[in-house]
């Protein structure tokens, strides 16, 4: 008997004939048509109508029949909310059972009955639960308030149901614990600041108990748990470590991974020299061995994972490369992932089997896989200096098979080869070239042209071969053409005399007819360059290269940190921070390693946490981004030089009253502007306090350059725009850098930004929004950014700003924050915009009112600098540029006297006196604030 | 927590959906089916996918598509290991898992399905506490079902959820009290050409069948324990000892259960117990093949063969063959290019060989790839790592258990090069 039964269906209305049969006085009829009804359910037929009809059929003490019901409610439930009402007494009742399998299971029911109306009635009786003397039922309970805090957070916290919870983490049932610590780390994940995972070494203590008592689900929970800990010091952490062990000996994989992830995070802060350390390491191996043996989904998992650890922690695998060597019938993503594994172990000591091994999949039918082993045998040649030789020899071999995209993927990997090792395997020259004409994929045809440019001199018909190439100019891809048009000019460098034909044909059709402004761009260089300079040319085109570095496409550390830390999770899988794609966690916290501490008298260490950033591998491997820069570009290279972050920006706050803020805003915006140094303009930013002493500083030839465009125009000239300072390094935000500077154009204030993408991924959908500020600040419209901004490509973006948003006192004034969003997630900066950006056009002053005004403003709101120096003469005619009037200039005993007003955008009049004594170089400038503004006090 | 299960079959179509949490549209399934689509194999699809608001995990077993869905950050290897226990809960409750068996238990299997997660989170996954609430079917029950009106789910409150020993419910009564262990090893291996060994390890379980009365305590001791290198334990067994004194000690659960698998990888240890002879070439000029294989026993340590069969996808350019077999018949699929011989039992003084010639289709070129060769066996009565049982001990009870131990070797991923 079967239940295919419950799928045959009748002429007559289905539906209606389960309605008469639920309706039926036969207990045995009910259950078979609620089994119908279920059935129906189940693939997806609606039988919602008959919602009333099987509520009916609740009050049984039946349990298979109750059972079956509750099943039909909570999938109906959410569209019958005024019938589900009905079902309510009897779930209370329920839950009043003597039977503690009746009391959990009315609990549990309920919670899946997402309907706001009965949430209500479930608080009393979860409440009860929670504290049921049967752990069965408090641990259903536990589970039930994560449910209702994904239905209505804000009942779970009012009714204390969160304390509740924390309180059963001390449960005398393991199973209990577990699952509250399930339902708290569920909870926590949509309240990233909630502390409500709170671990101390007691709590820790009982968690570690409760591991190893509780069901493997539990004891997952609990792992994960236990790696948000930072234990105090290393003894802490190798007795955590020691209670977690065992762990790797579980047959449910994913206990055995979510303890690597433990094992992997505490090992970090055990000394190197201590015996646990070593010992430790030797048990890592054998679990991430055995979990490859695992069906083939779970390997991918773990196979993803060893990859971080691999990166992180290679000794751990080294000898172990065997169990990575791929079989015949492991599905394609398995076989892709054992390559790349294979690779990072690659070492002179195993080199010879990996060729061996990397060979025989070069002859595969999985051409995705023949190709990525072709890779790999060039990438070991780059890595295992002492195997290069037997790389070449091996690739030879596959260029001979003729396989036509063996023979491509091998050019491509020799020509990295060439790189690496200048002038030891030209002798191959000759048998690439044989294949020159089966190259049809651009990548392959790049790299072969880069060859024959770069040993131009070695083979007789290069002229013939590139050639050869630029008949088809226009139909090949951008990457060809702009190495075309650089192994020309490289050709041209060493053959002068018979080609000088190609050379002018292949700029011409570079600058002319091409649409491509990087290919004429870098046409016209070289045009430039050859025909002013030879010699230069030859200087810049056939440049030494910088070796390339031997491992590739490794992960940026701080990434890999954060990823070691959530090994085991989806994080893992896409190797990428968990913030970058998970939808239900929002802004979740960033993972660190924790720092290693001073071992010894166990001293608490505080700050270890913030102090992860100091717990850097020790040999930071450089990473190769896989495109290479213009810079790169232009020089023939195609691999740039390792990145660098820029300097981190002081953010050291001023304490400074508004007034100050403002004299010294201005002050330095004299310094700047007289000066002419940048360095001034760039320190404006972050310390205006110490202007005048900075003014000490010679200021070199930037300061004529500055005057003459200034005197030699004769007409107000733009304001003076700060240099681009960094405002948020890649390393606080994912690999997106921007700096930028503000800037006044015709009026209109422009932040200007410049963005730079330092990660691996392409960032789409910039969006920016500034918190409320001082002036009123606010973009004007979006930021226009409409192209992804692909890895290491930066963009240049001019935001207009507008002083009509929302107003709020900062600190210091002319504060901003800033938040930049984009695919990967939202950041926020500061930056200090300089005051000079708000001085409006129309704040030249009527010499009488000017005069009134300056007696009006009392002398609290007056305040004096010096500036040193400076020239005077053309001083009036700059800061105008920048929208400070002079008003008016007297000689008063000996001194030159200045007075200037300016307006600020909010309607602030600003006024100074500029004193010079002759023969003096040092000003004495004297601010005063207009006062009968009454905004003014406000931001006094 | 895990949101969904779908259950697809290989033509794609669903045939059974169960939400944990909130409902998710079938829709979702789509994305899965896109990849699906791509894939050359259905083995090929990627076990974890990326949609905009979900993220799919699925397991592809016994030629079905266990797909869940999951919303937040959950351990995929959490859910790949649940998909599997699904799978294997359907086989052991209906005795195998394919579409028609869960389509005719279909409610069975969505009472079951709803109590192994709650909200998405693990309930009972352990297949003794799941058989006590909900019993399995057999032919006598539904009988007495029909007759008598009861029903399938057991009422009594599960002893074994509460117990510090979850995997064992208490009052178990047997008339023959009985412990039988098989100790199965797999051999995964590469042999190259000339049949050096590439690559070799042991993977190895202990399947235990128990039925033993009241709460027995055992104590299972290995002759050579060293050996293993790597160990993962049922959670009934107490680790402490095993660490300290390598036995394996025990309470059991009732009835069939994996005691423990293991692994050894240290290769001098592991011994090849045949050898394949084989040479499959094609002339460069003309389209024409042959082909000879010979297989022969080695290191068997005086045990016989059994059961020997060789599986080759042939290249595709094949168009058709022609061989013989000295010993066991061999089939040949034209759609899929697959070759099966099977040799059946290895007789070490007439050696079988499979040898004949291959034509290729007009005008195709010589085939790049070089097909490698599955091989499968099964040894009786011996364990090849040599792992033997020294003796299993009783405590807590009185009576006096049967007890059995049993070996077998197979083969697990033995392929041979070409």
């Amino acid at each position: 008997m079967t239940d295919s039964k419950y799928f045959t269906t009748t002429k007559k209305g289905e539906i209606f004939e389960l309605k008469a049969e639920l309706n039926s006085d036969k207990k045995e009829k009910k259950k078979e048509a609620v089994k119908k009804v279920i059935a129906s359910m189940t693939v997806g037929k609606d039988v919602s109508a008959l919602f009333p009809d099987v509520v009916n059929c609740m009050q049984t003490d039946n349990l298979e029949l109750k059972k079956l019901v509750y099943l039909y409610l909570m999938n109906y439930a959410k569209s019958q909310p005024d019938m589900a009402i009905m079902a309510v007494n009897t779930f209370v009742k329920d839950c009043e059972d003597p039977n503690p399998l009746i009391r959990a299971l009315a609990v549990r029911t309920m919670g899946c009955i997402r309907v706001d109306k009965i949430t209500e009635y479930l608080c009393e009786p979860l409440r009860k639960c929670l504290k049921d003397e049967d752990p069965y039922v408090r641990k259903t309970a536990a589970v039930c308030v994560a449910k209702l805090h994904d239905i209505n957070a804000q009942l779970v916290e009012d009714q204390g149901f969160l304390d509740t919870l924390k309180d059963l983490i001390s449960d005398s049932n393991p199973m209990v614990v577990a699952n509250a610590v399930a339902a708290l780390s569920e909870i926590a994940e949509s309240h990233p600041n909630s502390n409500l995972l709170d671990l101390n070494p007691q709590s820790i203590n009982k968690l570690l108990t409760a591991l190893n008592e509780c069901t493997e689900w539990g004891q997952i929970f609990i792992l994960d748990c236990l790696a948000n800990y930072t234990p105090r010091d290393d003894r802490e952490s190798q007795s955590i470590c020691e209670r977690v062990t065992p762990r790797l000996s579980h047959a449910n994989s994913a206990v055995v991974l979510s303890a690597v992830k433990v094992l992997m995070k505490f090992m970090e802060m055990l000394p190197k020299d201590l015996d646990y350390y070593g010992t430790l390491l030797k048990k890592l191996a054998p679990p991430l061995v055995t979990l490859l043996s695992a069906e083939p989904e779970l390997q991918y998992v773990a196979l993803r994972n060893i990859n971080l650890i691999v990166q992180k922690r290679p000794e751990i695998l080294k000898h172990e490369m065997k169990v990575f060597f791929v079989k015949y019938n492991d599905p394609i993503y398995v076989k892709l992932e054992k390559l790349d594994i294979m690779i990072r172990l690659a070492s002179q000591a195993n080199i010879a089997q990996v060729l061996a091994e990397l060979k025989e999949y070069a002859t595969e039918v999985d051409v995705d896989f023949v190709r990525k082993a072709v890779r790999a045998i060039g990438r070991c040649a780059i890595k295992v200096e002492q195997s290069a030789e037997r790389c070449v020899s091996t690739l030879l071999d596959l260029i001979q098979t003729k396989v036509n995209y063996v023979v491509q993927e091998a050019i491509v990997v020799i020509k990295d080869i060439f790189r690496k090792y200048p002038n030891k395997y030209e002798s191959v020259i000759a048998t690439l070239c044989e294949n020159l004409d089966s190259l049809d994929e651009p990548e392959a045809r790049a790299a072969m042209i880069w060859i024959v440019g770069e040993y131009a001199e070695r083979i007789d018909n290069a002229d013939e071969l590139l050639e050869s190439f630029l008949e088809g100019f226009h139909d090949e891809s951008t990457q060809v053409q702009l190495q075309l048009l650089t192994a020309i000019v490289k050709l041209f460098l060493k053959k002068p005399t018979e080609t000088q034909e190609l050379v002018q044909q292949v700029l011409s059709l570079a600058t002319q007819d091409s649409d491509n402004p990087d290919l004429r761009d870098r046409g016209y260089i070289y045009w430039r360059l050859l025909s002013t300079d030879p010699v230069a040319a030859k200087e810049v085109v056939l440049a030494e290269k910088p070796l390339i570095s031997e491992e590739t496409d490794l992960i940026e550390p701080t990434l890999l940190e954060e990823l070691i830390c959530h090994i085991g999770t989806l994080a893992s899988v896409y190797h990428k921070p968990p913030s970058a794609f998970v939808e239900g966690s929002r802004g979740v916290m960033h993972k660190r390693l924790p720092a290693r501490t001073g071992s010894g008298e166990g001293t608490e260490c505080p700050d270890v946490g913030n102090a992860a950033g100091g717990s850097a591998p020790e040999a930071a491997p450089s990473i190769i981004p896989s495109q290479g820069d213009l810079l790169g570009d232009l020089l023939n290279l195609d691999l740039a030089p390792p990145t660098t972050t820029g300097p981190t920006p002081s953010t050291s706050g001023m304490q400074m009253g508004g007034m100050d803020l403002l004299g010294g805003g201005l002050e330095s915006l004299l310094g700047g502007d007289i000066g002419g140094s940048p360095a001034m303009g760039a320190g404006f930013g972050a310390a205006p306090a110490v202007m005048p002493a900075s003014l000490n500083a010679p200021v070199g030839g930037g300061l004529g350059d500055l005057f003459d465009l200034g005197g030699g125009v004769g007409m107000p000239m733009g304001a003076y725009i700060p240099p681009k300072t960094v405002w948020l390094p890649a390393m606080k935000a994912k690999g997106l850098e921007i700096s930028g500077t503000f800037a006044r154009r015709a009026g209109v204030i422009q932040m200007e930004l410049v963005l730079t993408n330092k990660a691996m991924s392409v960032m789409t959908d910039f969006a920016i929004q500034f918190n409320r500020n001082s002036f009123g600040l606010a973009p004007a419209g979006p930021l226009q950014v409409l192209t992804p901004l692909g890895p290491n490509q930066t963009i240049e973006v001019s935001l207009p700003l507008s002083t009509v948003g929302p107003v709020m006192k900062m600190d210091p004034l002319n504060n901003l924050q800033v938040a930049v969003k984009n695919n990967i997630d939202v950041f926020y900066f500061s930056c200090q915009y300089p005051i000079s950006m708000l001085f409006v056009e129309d704040g030249k002053m009527e010499r009488q009112v000017f005069l009134a005004t300056w007696k009006d403003i009392p002398n609290d709101n007056e305040s004096q600098f010096q500036i040193q120096d400076c020239h005077l003469n053309s001083a009036s005619n700059k800061l105008q540029g920048s929208n400070i009037f002079t008003i008016a200039k007297r000689t008063v005993e000996g001194q030159d006297m200045l007075y200037m007003s300016i307006k600020l955008s909010n309607g602030i009049w600003v006024l100074a006196e500029l004193k010079v004594q002759a023969g003096n170089p040092n000003y004495t400038v004297i601010l005063n604030e207009s006062k009968y503004i009454s905004s003014l006090r406000f931001f006094q | 927590m895990i949101n969904s299960l779908f259950l697809i079959n290989p033509s794609g179509e669903i045939f059974l959906e169960k939400h944990w949490k909130s409902v998710v549209s079938r829709s979702v399934c789509d994305y899965f089916l896109e990849a699906k689509e791509k894939a050359l194999e259905p083995e090929d699809v990627p076990p974890v996918i990326h949609t905009p608001h979900h993220y799919l995990i699925s397991i592809y077993r016994d030629k079905l598509f266990f797909l869940s869905v999951i919303q937040t950050e959950v351990p995929p290897l959490f859910v790949i290991e649940f998909l599997h226990r699904v799978a294997e809960m359907i086989q052991d409750y209906f005795g195998e898992c394919s579409e028609t068996v869960v389509k005719d238990h279909m409610v069975m299997v969505y009472e079951l399905l709803e109590e192994m997660l709650d909200n998405g989170f693990p309930l009972a996954t352990e297949s003794n506490v799941l058989k006590e609430m909900i019993r399995p079917p057999t032919i006598l029950r539904s009988v007495v079902n029909t007759l008598t009106g009861t029903s399938n789910v057991g009422d009594t409150l599960l002893t074994g959820q509460l117990s510090t020993i979850p995997w064992r419910r208490a009052g178990v009564r047997y008339t023959n009290n009985e412990a039988y262990f098989d100790v199965v090893e797999e051999i995964d291996a590469i042999l190259d050409q000339s049949g050096t060994t590439v690559f070799a390890e042991i993977q190895g379980v202990v399947e235990a069948c128990v039925k033993l009365s009241g709460m027995p305590d055992l104590t299972l001791s290995f002759m050579n324990p060293r050996l293993l290198d790597d160990v993962s334990f049922h959670p009934c067994v107490r680790y402490k000892l095993w660490e300290s004194e390598r036995v394996l000690s025990f309470i059991p659960p009732d009835g069939n259960f994996t005691l423990m698998t293991y692994h050894v990888n240290a290769q001098n240890l592991v011994a090849i117990p045949v050898y394949v002879k084989q040479s499959i070439s094609f002339f460069e000029c003309g389209s024409d093949g042959r082909l000879d294989v010979t297989v022969g026993p080695k290191q068997t340590m005086g045990k016989t063969v059994e059961g020997v069969m060789v599986t080759v996808h042939l290249p595709k350019t094949i168009l058709s063959i022609n061989l013989t077999a000295t010993q066991g018949s061999y089939t040949y699929d034209n759609g899929t290019k697959l070759l099966v011989w099977d040799i059946g039992k290895l007789n070490p003084q007439k050696l079988p060989n499979l040898r004949g010639s291959l034509s290729l289709q007009a005008g195709a070129p010589k085939p790049e790839e070089n097909p490698s060769l599955n091989i499968d066996l099964k040894i009786q009565q011996l364990a090849i790592s040599g792992l033997k049982v020294n003796r299993l001990d009783m405590f807590g009870e009185k009576y006096k258990p049967f007890k059995g131990v049993k070996y077998i070797t197979k083969a697990g991923k033995f392929q041979v090069r070409t």
